[in-house]
């Protein structure tokens, strides 16, 4: 193997804010004072938050050391299954950063806002015609909002049709957050098992659905990587008992363009932007998670909504039936820019990124199988799952493997997760890493491999080259410290 | 760390159910916790939620949660009941559950709808048969 990538190398130590600066110090001057002072009123007064006295150098190193400590995906291999951590280009910062978008105030009329709405109604287009499903909402604010949305839209269907149902459907590969959406929306989760090849079985739908039960929430792609080959035959069923299906699109990466959502039977789908549509995670986000949904759904998706009467894009509430507002104003639009930048710059290649993504995943599929177990060994989609099993005889974890692979410069895959798989190793390489970066990623997993059957010992102190060595997760977790 | 079967502690008077609960008849009802083959699995548990005296579940009805630093994972009820107690201690010290699974890190007592139903659960020779077939 080449030089690794992880290395040492000189790291400022960085104290807390508090344990900086010093008295009086400051990072501005205010104007002269040029009004007669005035009386605050007693209950108004208090006293000032504990803030620390700073000038500005100290906050631009305090911050400079700490992105310096951080590791993202335009240090690193980032394949943190689940996530899609696909590079974000930055022509979509470029579109997000000009000026007319940037600095658009949402309380401007509509009329001076033509063009942030053209480009929301062009936007829901967009989504439309990329997974099928007609009509879309922009407003949910990240993924699980989106999901709680999707949810809400089909309690108000049913409740349209004089209905209550209190059960939901939710597969044990399905996105580990579907079940608290649910419960959100008043519904009981009815855990369902998939079979021996990863997916639902047919048969275990037709058991449990019954006319108490308001659908079932499928991910497609499941949390395995493994596609739903019977998702037809699965929402036929759900929707013969009056149930209707939401969608996690979490893991639309494998099937973005290519598959037509509404021919699978999905009422309801959600997307994460920050995940398909290459807009920033976490820290860079916020995050957003617009719903699709079928023609006779549409009716219930949030107000306000983008709507173009002669020639003009208008906000309407006119919508009786909706289920009213989910974020201020109209969900996160600094993302949603960047995804409409996504999509035009990818235009009709939009679903090669796919392609690329599952190849690239069962390429590592492929290549790591015979040294790390592969809990269901079939083609994948854009991720697959491994885990420590041939590593337990060595008293190797696969905590010590992702430790291991921080050493060499890899962000670790998403680890214990899926529930289904014990000692899950969850790999998502996307489809913007270089075969050159995806075989040294290989390489490295090999090399761990090898090193966890000659020298087991060494892991149990890794990482040891990071800024800091192994974290006691266990203590982080009972003796919480949240304060500074 | 995983241990193997055979270093398990699995007592001879209590009962399992294959979500790896134990459950034991006392004097004010039925004990229930955890296996030390569920806790060893889990890793070390860092916060355990649980219901209230009074509640009511149904045989295989979710109870509790507990969460571990890998992951968090459900309770099931062995057997319907009514729960009588509940284990405070384990709001300020979850760690009993990976030191004393059977002990200090007992989760609930519940009066079971059926006094009986105990017996169909498994014994310690059944439950080992079902963690060799998870191998």
């Amino acid at each position: 193997m080449k030089e690794p990538v992880g290395t040492t190398g000189l790291i400022f130590n960085e104290p807390l804010l508090w344990e900086r600066g010093a008295k009086g110090r400051s990072g501005f001057s205010l104007p002269p004072r040029d009004v007669a002072s005035s009386h605050v009123a007693d209950d108004l007064r208090g006293d000032g938050p504990d803030f620390p006295d700073l000038s500005e150098l100290d906050v631009v190193r305090h911050f400079t050391r700490l992105s310096q400590w951080n590791f993202g995906v335009d240090s690193g291999m980032y394949p943190l299954g689940s996530c899609t951590m696909k590079y974000n280009p930055k022509t979509n910062e470029r579109q997000a950063g000009l000026p007319g978008l940037a600095v658009s105030h949402p309380l401007l009329p509509q009329e001076l806002s033509q063009g942030a709405l053209k480009m929301m109604f062009d936007l829901q287009h967009y989504l439309a015609e990329i997974t099928g499903l007609p009509a879309v909402t922009l407003q949910p604010a990240a993924g699980s909002q989106g999901e709680l949305t999707g949810m809400m839209v089909i309690n108000a269907y049913l409740q349209s049709k004089g209905e209550k149902r209190s059960k939901v459907l939710i597969p044990d590969t399905a996105h580990g957050t579907n079940p608290a959406s649910a419960t959100l929306c008043g519904l009981k989760s009815v855990a369902v098992k998939s079979n021996e090849q990863g997916i639902l079985s047919t048969e275990k739908i037709a058991e449990l659905m019954d006319e108490d039960t308001a659908g079932l929430m499928v991910t497609n792609p499941n949390t395995l990587g493994l596609f739903e080959e019977d998702i037809q035959k699965v929402t036929e069923i759900v929707h013969a008992k009056g149930g209707l299906v939401y969608g996690d699109g979490a893991n639309m990466n494998a099937i973005m363009g290519i598959v037509d959502i509404q021919k699978l039977g999905v009422d309801v789908l959600h997307l994460n932007l920050h995940k398909t549509f290459s807009t920033p995670h976490g820290g860079g986000g916020p995050g957003s998670g617009p719903i699709c949904v079928t023609e006779a759904l549409e009716p219930f998706l949030p107000v306000p909504r983008v709507i173009e009467k002669d020639g003009k894009y208008l906000l309407s509430e006119d919508f009786p039936q909706s289920v009213g507002k989910l974020h201020a104003f109209y969900g996160n639009f600094g993302i949603l820019v960047r995804a409409y930048s996504y999509i035009l710059t990818m235009g009709a290649d939009l679903h090669k990124a796919s392609q690329y993504a599952v190849l690239n995943a069962n390429y590592i599929k492929e290549s790591l199988k015979d040294v790390y177990h592969l809990a269901y060994d079939r083609p994948c989609m854009h991720e697959c799952v491994f885990n420590d099993k041939l590593q337990a005889a060595h008293k190797v974890t696969t905590l010590d493997i992702a430790k291991r692979l921080m050493e060499y410069g890899f962000h670790p895959p998403t680890i214990y997760f899926p529930l289904v798989v014990q000692g899950a190793i969850m790999v998502e390489p996307t489809e913007t890493e270089s075969k050159e970066t995806i075989d040294a990623f290989i390489d490295t997993m090999r090399t761990i491999a090898q090193e966890a059957r000659e020298n087991p010992e060494q892991f149990h102190e890794a990482p040891q080259t990071t800024k800091v060595k192994r974290l006691d997760e266990t203590a982080a977790a009972r003796n919480p410290c949240l304060t500074g | 760390m995983t241990k193997e079967i055979n270093d398990l502690n699995l007592p001879d008077d209590v009962r399992y159910t294959e979500d790896h609960e134990w459950a034991k008849q006392e004097a004010d009802g039925i004990k229930v916790g955890i296996t030390d083959y569920a806790q060893d699995q889990l890793g070390d548990i860092v916060f355990v939620e649980l219901p209230e005296a009074g509640d009511t579940f149904d045989k295989g009805e979710q109870f509790g949660t507990l969460e571990s630093v890998k992951a968090v994972s459900e309770m099931f009820m062995p057997i319907s009941g009514e729960v009588v107690s509940v284990n405070e201690a384990l709001a300020d010290t979850p760690e009993l559950v990976n030191s004393e699974p059977y002990g200090g890190g007992w989760m609930i007592v519940f009066k079971p709808s059926d006094a009986g139903a105990i017996d169909a659960l498994m014994d310690k020779a059944a439950y080992m048969d079902t963690l060799k077939g998870l191998e």
